[in-house]
């Protein structure tokens, strides 16, 4: 249980108790015969912020969408040790996706695209009003909650995506590189901001992405994968004294731990194609 | 973070766009008006008889004299246009959620509905005035036939065409599959719907004529189309005239009422309906 007076910074080594999510030995052969993921396992505590980091064709995104339900395995089990499990196999309501795109429904507003999931669940928009108006609060769109998608920056849909993903107040956050398509500036207060909502709620998350600063920025702890066929190369914490903020940005520890990313990468590249 | 980027948006004063209005207006009302004087004047000046071709004083008046055979016989093309029109949405939308909820389905289906559309419609006119109980349901069918299928191939088009990350972002929710239909595919497939009904409300207007000529030849019916055909045979082109004029006007006040319709469910969110601003 996460007690009341939760550090800012959870290390992954001070929260031991059962794993989120365990994949063991998950492997995905595609219909066209591409093997996408290979014998991989990977188990997730809660409170984690986990990166997968990887060249494409790495299977980072494969392996998310397997985590999250969307697409079968071709072998091995996914479990959630700490939920409770539906009849698909899921653990019902604990799992929310952000796309790479913010994926909204252009037909409804910001409002309706939060409401959604809710909506899904039985929820009228007079039930589920006071929650989608503070959700969209923490992500500083409280005033456009009747603005359609088409009137939103880039940056602000994605904001959109992301209140979308925690109405629901889930346990796991997926994050398929996100902001993958957003200038620098952007992609960096969208950052601030995912650290921000981590801190305050707890929640675990999982993040896609193939640069290594976003990696080494957000993250806790850091899986390298490596192509053809797709599998874990590398999986180590990142522990930081410093909280991470614009300061930590330019310090040397950050500069250290991109060093030590940046590495680890380049293995997984260079002993694929050298 | 407080400002709408759109209302920040200087938006031209209303005197500008008050004047463009008015002009988009009166320009094509001018033009319309030139060409009936330009017409009066070609009649007049070579002294064209009007069993060949009438002058619009002619047609006018034809019209105001003839109000009381026109008018019932346009509100019966109204009727069976619009009846056609209605029935054609529901089949059409109705068909195409059963076509797309399986691939087999679609398969073994699809091709039927193609050959009742590639079928000239006045080829199984006579049939289906054989079959139908009254000649009224007669036209009523044919002009369904043809209104249907644009509207049927659009819907599965745009049931086809759902975001596939909503997809997914529905499947993820845990969302049955009338939910997925009721929040996802519908609504999404609307620009797709309002298309099919601008040209199936065009074509219900052209088949309900063209199978009234197939009935009306057998000697029943009292819609435009007879009336049309009537007057031919009497050489009472004004009256042809007068009748043609109401039809044009019927297909316009469909055209519009489709349009507005499409502009009232999508200009909020929908690309086709937003202008352009460069």
């Amino acid at each position: 249980m996460i007690t009341s007076q939760a550090p800012l910074m959870p290390a992954p080594g001070d929260m031991r108790k059962r794993p989120l999510v365990v994949m063991r030995n998950v492997s995905k052969m595609f219909s066209s015969g591409t093997l996408a993921l290979s014998d991989m396992s990977l188990s997730v505590e809660g409170g984690e912020f986990v990166s997968l980091l990887g060249p494409s064709g790495c299977g980072k995104s494969t392996a998310l969408r397997i985590i999250a339900g969307l697409g079968d395995v071709s072998s091995g089990t996914i479990d959630w040790p700490s939920s409770r499990i539906n009849s698909k196999g899921l653990p019902e309501g604990d799992i929310s996706f952000v796309f790479q795109e913010p994926t909204l429904m252009p037909w409804q507003t910001v409002f309706g695209n939060v409401h959604l999931p809710l909506k899904l669940r039985g929820f009228s928009k007079a039930a589920a009003g006071d929650e989608i108006m503070k959700t969209l609060a923490t992500v500083g769109l409280q005033d456009f909650a009747d603005a359609y998608p088409r009137e939103l920056s880039g940056g602000m849909k994605m904001r959109v995506s992301i209140a979308r993903a925690l109405v629901t107040k889930p346990k796991l956050l997926l994050m398929d590189e996100p902001f993958a398509a957003l200038d620098e500036i952007t992609r960096q207060k969208l950052n601030d901001d995912v650290l921000r909502l981590w801190r305050e709620t707890g929640i675990t998350v999982i993040f896609v992405t193939h640069s290594v600063f976003e990696s080494a920025y957000l993250s806790n702890r850091i899986v390298v994968m490596k192509a053809r066929p797709g599998r874990v190369h590398a999986d180590f914490p990142l522990v930081t004294s410093m909280s991470r903020d614009a300061h930590y940005r330019t310090s040397e520890e950050y500069r250290q731990a991109c060093e030590k990313v940046s590495n680890m990468l380049l293995e997984a590249i260079g002993g694929e194609e050298h | 973070m407080a400002t709408d980027p759109i209302l920040m948006s200087a938006k031209p004063s209303l005197f500008t766009r008050n004047r463009e209005t008015l002009l988009r207006t009166l320009i094509p009302i001018c033009v319309v008006v030139g060409l009936i004087l330009l017409w009066q004047v070609i009649i007049t000046v070579n002294g064209i008889p009007q069993y060949i071709l009438p002058g619009p004083l002619a047609v006018a008046n034809s019209l105001y004299n003839d109000w009381g055979t026109l008018w019932p016989a346009l509100w019966v093309t109204t009727q069976i246009t619009l009846q056609a029109l209605a029935l054609a949405l529901i089949g059409g939308v109705g068909i195409a959620i059963f076509l797309v909820q399986s691939k087999w389905i679609e398969t073994a289906f699809y091709p039927i509905t193609v050959i009742l559309q590639v079928t000239p419609i006045v080829a199984i006119a006579p049939l289906i005035l054989i079959y139908a109980p009254t000649t009224q349901v007669a036209l009523l069918i044919c002009a369904f036939l043809v209104a249907f299928f644009p509207i049927l191939s659009n819907m599965v088009q745009g049931l086809k065409s759902v975001d596939h990350n909503l997809l997914n972002l529905f499947d993820l929710y845990g969302a049955s599959r009338w939910q997925t239909l009721l929040y996802l595919k519908l609504p999404s497939s609307l620009p797709y719907f309002m298309t099919g009904l601008r040209i199936g409300g065009g074509l219900a207007l052209i088949a309900a004529v063209v199978a009234e000529f197939a009935a009306g030849s057998a000697g029943a019916g009292s819609g435009l189309a007879f009336r049309l055909l009537e007057s031919q045979y009497r050489l009472n082109i004004p009256r042809l005239f007068a009748a043609l004029i109401l039809l044009s006007v019927l297909g316009v006040v469909i055209f519009m009422i489709t349009s507005f319709i499409a502009w009232a469910f999508l200009h909020r969110w929908h690309e086709s309906s937003l202008k352009r601003e460069n």
